[in-house]
């Protein structure tokens, strides 16, 4: 192993998988469908370290713009407080590209702001099926990761 | 004016991994120069070049948003709570997100991160 090697593997990502319970994950496609033409966005929490995401809440696009979202800054902090409150965590936050496919833009990745967090992406822009791909962004490197629809 | 400062987990590289720092000064300009004496580095990913607050990150006093409260000129009393969030935002490809892309560098302005 050559120190080289070893200080790669330090900076890596660790490999992950994300299990999204099937409700949620059909809820999220739900979700944006509904917003659809807009971006739709919101949160899966879940206990904080655990990277198991079991509570879906969907956030308002304060943007309310088909090529933008972010969240309302009250709703924001009312849920970020009830999750620390509850020992949670955002283990997803989620959002939709509805005319472009399902990978993060320039513009996810400056703002990404959540290096815990798994960022998933659905892509609406085609009314027949639907693409859905989760990532991890942390100092702007995007790493995508498998994503798995469990019963 | 003493208050406590809780900080989002991707700020806590600046604050040995605490999720909670005290800190003091009359209004919130003076308490981010009180923080930086401490955490140095903090106060630039939380105010742009031109001294203003960032736009994508998101201060609390007391739970309400300091946009609509004087930025950080709001006046700070003993006690109060101050809450530092990112904000969550995006946009697809094309957007171009209203403002410039120069507020999305500022995000990430500080490359030791």
């Amino acid at each position: 192993m050559t120190a080289g090697r070893s200080g790669n593997r330090a900076r890596a990502i660790v490999a992950a998988v994300l299990r999204l319970p099937a409700a949620i994950y059909d809820a999220i496609i739900a979700h944006a469908r509904r917003d659809h033409p807009d971006e739709a966005c919101g949160v899966v929490a879940g206990p904080a370290g655990s990277d198991r995401p079991e509570r879906l809440v969907e956030m308002l696009n304060a943007a309310g713009s088909p090529t933008f979202y972010q969240f309302d800054s009250g709703e924001q902090l009312r849920l970020w407080k009830e999750m620390d409150a509850a020992d949670e965590e955002p283990v997803v936050i989620y959002h939709s590209h509805t005319a472009t496919e399902a990978y993060p833009s320039r513009t996810d990745i400056n703002l990404a702001q959540e290096p815990n967090a798994h960022y998933l992406l659905v892509s609406t822009a085609d009314p027949d099926s639907v693409e859905v791909r989760s990532y991890r962004i942390v100092d702007g490197v995007v790493t995508e990761e498998p994503l798995e629809r469990t019963a | 004016m003493a208050v406590e400062v809780k900080i989002p987990t991707i700020l806590r590289t600046y604050t040995d991994g605490a999720k909670t720092v005290p800190g003091e000064g009359a209004n919130l300009a003076a308490l981010f120069d009180d923080l930086e004496s401490r955490h140095a580095g903090l106060k630039g990913r939380l105010i742009t070049e031109d001294g203003s607050l960032h736009r994508f990150v998101n201060v609390y006093v007391n739970d309400e948003d300091v946009r609509f409260t004087g930025s950080l000129d709001t006046a700070l009393s003993d006690g109060d709570a101050v809450t530092i969030l990112p904000a969550v935002a995006g946009g697809s490809p094309e957007s171009g997100v209203a403002g410039g892309s120069q507020n999305l560098d500022l995000v990430r302005a500080d490359p030791t991160r």
